[in-house]
């Protein structure tokens, strides 16, 4: 049964593409993240051309951010006040991101620069979530406790002027490394469509100390305007935004994540952590071989006179 | 007076660069007319569309008998695509990773091309006629934009394109596409593939009297795509702004319900 993605360009297999959305729904429902850093590369491994990829992942990226983002609302774990701060940064880092996905795409360099940014990215988070949970599991078997918040020192972070209080978040912190951080990631969002929870909430809780209740609800409130934002601009700018295959994904995807929630409640943190170190660290990988093999072609076509 | 006027136009048309030639050799005012009609200028193709074939029927006005009975008329048809500019890019190896290093972007190139004919039009007429004149996949005018160094490469990139356009479908040659059906008349399938781009085509009809190129004709040919896939497609281009935000709501209302759905069990 196939399907026809009119921006992709291409036909594909409906069943893969619902099969794919459901498997990256269940794993984002049993970890708690997002999904965009496994359904760009997928879908780029099924053929589909990394521009639109990216750009429909954002879209992806809203619909299983969303309901999250509503349930964290309701239960008032959302820093409103930090989370516009990190949006601020995140709407600016979003629009430069597209803008420099315009012009690596014109250069013939966005394939490339995208590749590159996963295998960066996924390997080293990846090996670094490999290694903490690795660790946990040890301490696990030896019965140690193993400490949930680090002491809180203080770092340069702490010292940078204007600082301004958070009071859900009960912390008195700058500004700058806070609007930087939401920059990076709407960078991230733009270029690689991800919606960058799992860079956000560690680089939330060990760089700038904030407490992991709101953690969560916080940067999934940023998720969810950026990656909208992003799909928007993309829409706009790049035409490359694919609504049929984001349809198709999200259905699933919301469908999968909803059993993949039950099943990882009966998962032990460490366990589900390292588990999701693998899959990153193979997805990386995947990407990396892609990069080193000889291609198939080494030349590519692209019309380039309406499209840019 | 006329006819030999707009044959003269055609051949400035068609074959610019080929003047000089043209030139050389006696214009004489032939006695053949070649007449092509399609049944409609313009195709709907639905979105589910997997490639067709398109009959163009043709005759032949003025011919010789005994010409006509050798065998020795001989006609191409190309139906060519809308132009644009399209851009080869070549990957090298670089620190272990393979990089797009070099491209060449060609000026206005038909973006499909489906020619058929009654033979090989190698052996038509002479190559050499056939190149000036960029009839077929290997004689397209490939134009590079802009400066391309000394020009030692633009060889392998207009070869890599013509493969690449080849091996997608969008170019293709069917030489024994052109029949006639009766002393005079003839019948042409053109290819149009499953890729086939939207816009106006052209179909052009050559004929050749025993290697010599004697009258054209050219039909414009509109491609429609219709169904909800084209629909979107025209909408991501020509309101991309509520394209994407069509696309954001449908996001919301997808996680949004879905949250609301499985609370109630």
């Amino acid at each position: 049964m196939t399907v026809y993605l009119p921006i992709a360009e291409l036909s594909v297999n409906i069943l893969i593409i619902l099969g794919m959305g459901a498997a990256v729904g269940f794993l984002s429902g049993m970890f708690g993240v997002g999904g965009g850093f496994l359904i760009t590369p997928l879908l780029i491994f099924y053929n589909i051309p990394p521009v639109v990829a990216v750009a429909t992942g954002a879209n992806q990226v809203v619909a299983s951010s969303i309901s999250g983002a509503i349930t964290h609302f309701r239960r008032g774990t959302i820093d409103v006040k930090l989370g516009t701060v990190l949006l601020c940064g995140g709407l600016v880092g979003a629009s430069v991101g597209v803008w420099l996905f315009s012009i690596l795409r014109r250069m013939g360099q966005l394939d490339l620069v995208i590749s590159l940014l996963y295998v960066v990215l996924l390997g080293s988070v990846g090996g670094l979530m490999l290694w903490e949970s690795i660790g946990a599991m040890r301490k696990a078997a030896k019965n140690q406790p193993t400490p949930l918040r680090r002491p809180g020192q203080h770092i340069w972070i702490h010292g940078l002027p204007l600082k301004m209080r958070f009071k859900k978040s009960k912390i008195y912190l700058s500004v700058i490394p806070v609007a930087t951080l939401g920059f990076c990631i709407g960078i991230l969002t733009s270029v690689m469509g991800v919606g960058g929870g799992f860079i956000m909430v560690p680089a939330m809780i060990y760089l700038l100390r904030i407490p992991t209740s709101v953690v969560v609800g916080t940067s999934l409130f940023q998720i969810v305007f950026v990656s909208a934002y992003t799909v928007i601009v993309q829409a706009s700018t790049n035409y490359t935004v694919d609504i049929v295959l984001a349809f198709v994904l999200m259905i699933a995807g919301v469908i999968g994540a909803q059993y993949g929630v039950r099943v990882g409640q009966r998962l032990r943190g460490e366990q589900l952590r390292a588990l999701l170190a693998l899959l990153v660290l193979a997805v990386g990988i995947r990407l990396a071989i892609e990069l080193v093999i000889p291609p198939k072609d080494i030349y590519s076509v692209v019309s380039t006179g309406l499209a840019f | 007076m006329l006819r030999s006027a707009l044959t003269l136009l055609a051949l400035l048309a068609f074959a610019a660069p080929a003047l000089a030639q043209s030139l050389e050799r006696p214009v004489t005012n032939f006695a053949e007319k070649l007449e092509i009609g399609i049944s409609t200028d313009e195709i709907s193709i639905t979105s589910d569309f997997r490639g067709a074939d398109l009959t163009i029927f043709g005759a032949i006005d003025g011919f010789d008998a005994s010409l006509l009975a050798q065998g020795k008329y001989n006609i191409i048809v190309a139906l060519e695509g809308p132009k644009d500019n399209a851009t080869v890019r070549k990957k090298e190896r670089v620190f272990g990773i393979w990089v797009n290093t070099n491209s060449m972007t060609f000026e206005l190139v038909p973006e499909s091309y489906s020619l058929s004919s009654t033979r090989d039009i190698e052996t038509i007429a002479p190559p050499r006629d056939v190149a000036n004149m960029g009839i077929g996949i290997d004689h397209i005018r490939l134009v590079p934009l802009g400066f391309v160094g000394d020009g030692s490469s633009l060889g392998e990139f207009r070869n890599a394109f013509r493969r690449i356009r080849e091996t997608s479908g969008v170019f293709q040659r069917d030489p024994g596409g052109v029949q006639f059906i009766s002393s005079s008349l003839f019948k042409a399938s053109v290819r149009l593939p499953a890729n086939v781009p939207n816009g106006v085509h052209v179909v052009r009809a050559y004929l050749f009297r025993d290697g010599l190129f004697v009258a054209a004709k050219a039909l414009p040919l509109r491609v429609v795509k219709t169904g909800l896939e084209q629909a979107i497609t025209r909408a991501a281009h020509d309101q991309p702004l509520i394209y994407g935000l069509f696309a954001v709501t449908l996001a919301v209302i997808t996680g949004w319900g879905a949250s609301l759905l499985f609370r109630k069990e």
